[in-house]
């Protein structure tokens, strides 16, 4: 007898094609995201979990925030300046830049730190998780892994992403403010009142619904590729890289379904 | 094997007959029975691959076996729904083999997760006398405030099982116990182990490779080979035999 044999090697199983693998992925990726919110609306709530994530979102991001947000401003004003500046429309630098904050490069930028900063330490941390089967020991003990892992980090990320978009539409100004006070001596009060003048209900509603389904896509995709971590340590490297690369791309591709969508509006 | 054999033995804590799965080509239990009985250690042993850990996974529910019945505490665990099985779950302790402790937690709130997750009504003083007797209990009082990475491999061993009993489980399921771990700290492991079983009443099934293990906890050993148990008994009746199989796992560990 062979003692070597721990298992038996029978007729190999038909693995489905590149399509029929793309569809599966379609399926899981839609039963994760119906398990979401079934789950998300199912007691017992973890409200402590979902408040711990709330400030690992958004206070710790904030430094990156500010630094990004300050210098968006900064560098956007100037490479505008000598564009309006042949026309001498040097004046409609703030209107410009709040149009331009608001409407896309605050919503933007916001996305793309935190699918940088959240999305990656989702992945790695729920694909490390469930490679050192620490989701499986929430499991065997009666605790909803999902509930308490994934649904308090989607929520996470939905609420937080507008707050943290608010605020870089803030300190980009700020950024845009020292500019322009330098360049053209525009005074604060000038400078808002300009800001306020130029924007709209519709710009702010429009960014803030934006910024809500940027931060479900982050924490969903961040969830769905840690939580399907495998392969061990490389699995969780690869969830890492995935989650952002794949959270980059919808952002770009969710921008531009609501700019059609808000520009028909506008149309109307 | 014959009908009478397969037939549900309702005496035993947990019951498994005829129970397959396959990984895709590779099939990894081909028809296992097994009883395990109120108040014995039952040490599975088997080479790494042979699906020991898989048949304990099973049994709690992480796993979907493609055929056989599961029965605990008389009670069919394959067809169960959510609610019912984490019903059982809450009877059976799952201690992992490499513990599974929370990385982002300290082991204070390792131990209160299951507890406060499924004993909503307890008040935060029944929680810090459950928490600080179960580290009692295993011996590591004083790493109440550390967090796993600060912890050696067999502090985390005796953690993981810390956390396990803390809902005091009627069945505790060790996967590879000692694996990884010094002779002395599996010697610790071992009476750990056994200490467990007294203190508590528990029926434990031990999943190892490590022979030492299985000689000082089990009170019955079932060897896993080709997917099925061929040999089940006393430890010295399970390696009385000329099988080439057993004596070379015999010898690996005792002689080599």
């Amino acid at each position: 007898m062979n003692t070597n044999t721990t298992a038996t090697t029978v007729a190999p199983v038909t693995k489905p094609g590149r399509f029929g693998r793309m569809l599966l992925t379609l399926g899981d990726v839609a039963g994760f995201v119906g398990q979401f919110f079934k789950e998300v609306v199912r007691p017992p709530y973890e409200f402590r979990e979902i408040i711990r994530q709330c400030y690992e979102v958004g206070v710790r991001s904030l430094p990156l925030i500010s630094l990004t947000g300050f210098i968006t401003g900064i560098v956007f004003t100037n490479q505008s300046r000598p564009s309006l500046a042949e026309f001498g429309a040097t004046s409609w630098l703030p209107s410009l830049i709040a149009i331009a904050l608001i409407r896309a490069l605050a919503p933007l930028v916001t996305a793309l730190i935190a699918a940088g900063r959240v999305g990656s330490n989702i992945g790695a941390e729920l694909g490390s998780m469930r490679v050192t089967e620490q989701i499986d020991a929430m499991e065997v003990s009666a605790t909803n892994p999902f509930k308490f892992l994934v649904v308090t980090r989607v929520l996470a990320t939905t609420f937080m992403l507008p707050t943290l978009m608010v605020y870089t539409v803030f300190v980009g100004l700020l950024g845009a403010f020292v500019n322009v006070s330098q360049g053209e001596g525009t005074s604060f009060l000038t400078f808002i009142n300009q800001v306020f003048e130029a924007i709209s209900f519709l710009d702010i509603f429009s960014s803030l619904i934006k910024t809500f389904v940027f931060g479900f896509t982050i924490g969903m995709v961040g969830c769905y590729k840690g939580y399907n971590s495998s392969k061990g340590t490389e699995g969780v490297g690869k969830a890492a890289n995935s989650a952002v690369v794949t959270t980059m791309f919808l952002v770009f591709i969710e921008e531009l379904l609501s700019l059609q969508i808000v520009n028909a509006i506008r149309a109307v | 094997m014959d009908n009478q054999k397969r037939t549900m033995n309702t005496d035993a804590v947990i019951s498994i007959r005829d129970l397959r799965i396959s990984f895709g080509e590779y099939h990894v239990l081909r028809g296992v029975d097994l009883d395990l009985y109120q108040g014995e250690n039952l040490v599975v042993l088997g080479r790494s691959g042979t699906g020991k850990s898989v048949l304990i996974k099973i049994l709690v529910g992480l796993l979907k076996a493609d055929a056989g019945t599961i029965s605990a505490f008389g009670q069919r665990v394959d067809t169960m729904s959510k609610k019912e099985l984490d019903d059982l779950r809450l009877k059976i302790g799952f201690s992992f083999q490499n513990s599974a402790l929370y990385d982002s937690m300290t082991v204070r709130e390792n131990l209160e997760f299951p507890l406060v997750r499924n004993a909503r009504n307890l008040s935060r003083g029944d929680i810090d006398r459950a928490v600080e007797e179960a580290l009692e209990n295993v011996g590591l009082s004083q790493t109440i405030n550390q967090m796993p990475s600060e912890l050696s491999g067999g502090q985390r061993k005796r953690i993981g099982i810390a956390r396990t009993l803390i809902l005091k489980p009627d069945v505790m399921l060790y996967d590879e116990p000692t694996a990884g771990l010094d002779p002395i700290t599996c010697i610790d492991i071992n009476n750990l182990i056994n200490e467990v079983k007294e203190r508590y009443n528990t029926s434990s099934i031990v999943i190892t490779h490590d022979l030492t293990c299985a000689k000082a906890v089990g009170d019955r050993v079932a060897m896993l080979f080709d997917g099925q148990f061929q040999r089940v008994g006393t430890f010295d009746e399970v390696f009385d035999t000329d099988d080439e199989r057993v004596q070379q796992f015999y010898h690996y560990n005792f002689v080599e």
